[in-house]
């Protein structure tokens, strides 16, 4: 059973699909182990932007804050996609990579221990 | 067995309400906090008519308990002469 | 001579149960059409106890006396500009969260208890149900009363109800009451009547209100204690409900579990509102909220439980999760909202060092650790003049609409992602049990309106965060930010005669 309602063929409305967001697809990121952000973002952006645009133009957006942020070694740096692990290549789009709508990508930087190395 | 509590605000006639239930529940305790007054008993504790009407010094109808009542854990019994709340266990 | 006088139980039977009647020449099945639906079985309403035996004219008699003391206090409280002497004006900014986010709740009550109030096949059951229905109108109301003299000084109070249907955190309550109000009446018995009343109304209303005492907040909790003394008897509601359907059928076992399950976890959630509350926005300190949800849930929850097994009921088996997250809920809590504050009616601060003293002693196993870190970067920062208020907008659960913050348990600084697919479309989730109350019921929760989503879809206003802050009827600069600097802040400097 999808709900317990008075009538049997009551369904729901997805109130976030992606025909929602105007051509655009929603894509949370996340830096693991640096609790200075206190979730996970959400971000609207284009299926057909390349990875390499995501790093240019989001990540500063999302987790520039930071005091480790300028030192984050790009291509060293692990990734999750919907816990997953996860090799991007930086020249392909988000739809050629698998990174769909509503996905979740964790950046995990170890050599990276946060404010004060208490994973802040 | 588990403790049963009640709590009221802390005024005039709930001192008298707690007052009846130290002489009605040998263990109760008593704990006073800001704004309140909270009482915790093994079991059960039990609110009775006369006692509280003695300490009070006119008659008290049990069902008065509400005004200055905050909570209370437990099942309740309640009659004309007694207010009693209880765990089964 | 007079006549004798009835006893209690006489009065009770006379003027409750003998208010109802037989359908004689209508089916009962169309006077009550949600009583089945649910899969629930009555066979006997008559078995409905009602300990208190409150009947409507001693209702009517008791409420009238509380509401004159009540109101005798609130008149006494704005006469003596009882404003002023609270112990801090950052205080304040609890009450502004408590009418913007728990007033609403009582009047969600109030709608929720009306709909059982005439649903419910049995007459005892009605008339109880329609007392708290009046009740949670009386709680409101009293409530607004209080703070519309707060309101006269202080910014963020205006717009609560406005405020209530947008604001990204006040879909937290929002969504946990329509969620009840949506069930049929017996799941929202179990949801709001027994989970929420029995089990967690104390955590909010008793030590918190002891605390605004401490405060020097003579009207809160004053309607705070007013209102816990309708609570005791909607406890007592409660705690029939759920007896008397473990009573009626042993099919019932297997739902009321369910619900209790899905609610006791929805209500803890909603409370991590209250947490924060009591350890981060109460000047004088008066227990924590560790220390509250040891004496509230785990000794008096505890008792009820092993009361409850004779049925059948189990605790539910997050309990363990519960018990460690107490360590951490409030801190990981004021961390949201101290860098979303720029998007919230009410105002934030970093911690004093007294304070941080305070939290330290009483988690002493979490606080140094985990958190001191996080206000220690937040303090640098702000000496910078660059007081942290974050980028970007947070990913929320499914379910509880809470920002993803929480952690793992094993690993507390490790967020927990939990996420499933249904119809082709991920959801994601802050704990095991939030995953498992969507994926019971996914066509409920896809309905979700998520402030966040919402947001990005273009619906609140469309552009960038000040065209959302105008949609909530927030000006910027007043009643949101941090509470140095604030208005709130000016004005009650100059009260007080400090430069």
């Amino acid at each position: 059973m999808t709900i317990r309602a008075l009538r049997d063929d009551y369904h729901g409305e997805f109130k976030d699909s992606l025909e929602k967001f105007g051509g655009l697809q929603l894509v949370y990121l996340g830096w693991d182990k640096h609790q200075m952000f206190c979730s996970s973002r959400a971000y609207p952006l284009p299926p057909e932007m390349r990875f390499q645009e995501l790093l240019d133009n989001v990540m500063p957006e999302a987790f520039g804050q930071h005091p480790e942020f300028t030192q984050i070694n790009w291509n060293r740096a692990q990734w999750i996609l919907d816990n997953s692990v996860f090799e991007p290549d930086h020249s392909k789009t988000l739809t050629e990579m698998g990174i769909g709508h509503k996905s979740l990508l964790r950046l995990v930087t170890p050599e990276l221990t946060g404010y004060k190395g208490a994973d802040i | 067995m588990s403790r049963v509590q009640i709590a009221f605000q802390d005024n005039d006639e709930s001192r008298y309400i707690v007052a009846a239930i130290e002489q009605d529940n040998a263990t109760a305790v008593v704990h006073y906090e800001p704004a309140m007054i909270r009482v915790e008993n093994e079991g059960s504790l039990i609110i009775k008519r006369d006692t509280v009407s003695e300490q009070i010094g006119m008659e008290w109808d049990v069902q008065a308990l509400h005004i200055n009542l905050i909570t209370l854990t437990g099942h309740i019994d309640e009659d004309d002469d007694y207010f009693k709340i209880m765990w089964n266990n | 001579m007079s006549p004798k006088k009835l006893n209690l139980k006489d009065k009770y039977k006379l003027l409750t149960r003998d208010l109802d009647w037989e359908f004689s020449y209508e089916d009962r099945k169309e006077a009550f059409p949600y009583e089945e639906f649910e899969g629930i079985k009555i066979t006997d309403w008559d078995k409905w106890e009602d300990p208190f035996r409150l009947t409507m004219e001693s209702y009517w008699k008791y409420q009238a006396e509380k509401e004159k003391k009540l109101y005798a206090i609130y008149d006494a409280f704005a006469q003596n500009n009882g404003q002023t002497n609270v112990t801090d004006a950052r205080y304040v900014n609890a009450l502004k969260l408590f009418l913007t986010g728990v007033s609403p709740g009582e009047h969600a009550a109030h709608l929720g208890f009306a709909f059982t109030g005439r649903q419910m096949g049995g007459i005892g059951a009605r008339v109880a149900a329609q007392m708290q229905s009046i009740d949670e109108l009386r709680h409101i109301q009293t409530q607004i009363h209080a703070m519309s003299h707060y309101n006269k000084f202080f910014d963020g109070f205006d717009e609560f109800n406005h405020m209530h249907d947008r604001l990204w955190y006040l879909s937290v309550p929002k969504s946990f009451f329509e969620d009840a109000r949506t069930a049929g009446p017996f799941e929202f018995m179990i949801a709001i009547g027994f989970s929420f009343e029995y089990v967690l109304t104390n955590l909010l209303f008793v030590p918190f209100m002891s605390g605004a005492a401490y405060n020097g907040d003579m009207a809160t909790v004053t309607f705070g204690f007013s209102a816990q003394s309708d609570e005791a008897r909607h406890m007592t509601l409660g705690l029939e409900i759920i007896k008397f359907l473990l009573e009626q059928h042993e099919d019932n076992l297997p739902i009321v579990q369910k619900w209790l399950d899905k609610w006791l976890w929805r209500g803890y959630r909603l409370l991590t509102l209250v947490a924060m509350m009591m350890d981060y926005m109460l000047p004088q300190k008066v227990m924590s909220w560790q220390e509250a949800w040891e004496l509230y849930f785990e000794d008096a929850g505890g008792a009820l439980f092993k009361d409850l097994e004779r049925y059948g009921i189990k605790m539910p088996d997050y309990t363990d999760t519960i018990k460690q997250e107490k360590e951490h809920l409030s801190h990981q809590a004021w961390w949201i909202f101290y860098q979303y504050t720029h998007a919230a009616a009410f105002h934030t601060w970093t911690p004093s060092a007294e304070e941080m003293d305070w939290l330290s002693e009483k988690y002493p196993d979490t606080f140094d650790k985990y958190y001191r870190p996080r206000w220690e970067l937040a303090a640098e920062m702000e000496a910078k003049g660059e007081r942290f208020y974050t980028t970007g907008l947070p990913q929320l659960c499914q379910t509880c609409q809470i920002p993803m913050a929480f952690t793992e348990m094993s690993d507390p600084t490790q967020v927990v992602y939990r996420e499933s697919i249904y119809n082709d479309e991920r959801f994601h989730f802050c704990s095991d049990p939030c995953k498992s109350i969507f994926d019971n019921e996914p066509e409920k929760y896809v309905n979700a309106w998520l402030p966040v989503h919402q947001i990005l879809q273009g619906n609140c206003g469309g552009g960038g965060l000040d065209k959302v802050i105008e949609y909530y009827h927030l000006e910027d600069g007043v009643a949101n930010l941090d509470f140095e600097g604030s208005p709130d802040a000016e004005r009650w400097k100059d009260w007080k005669g400090v430069a």
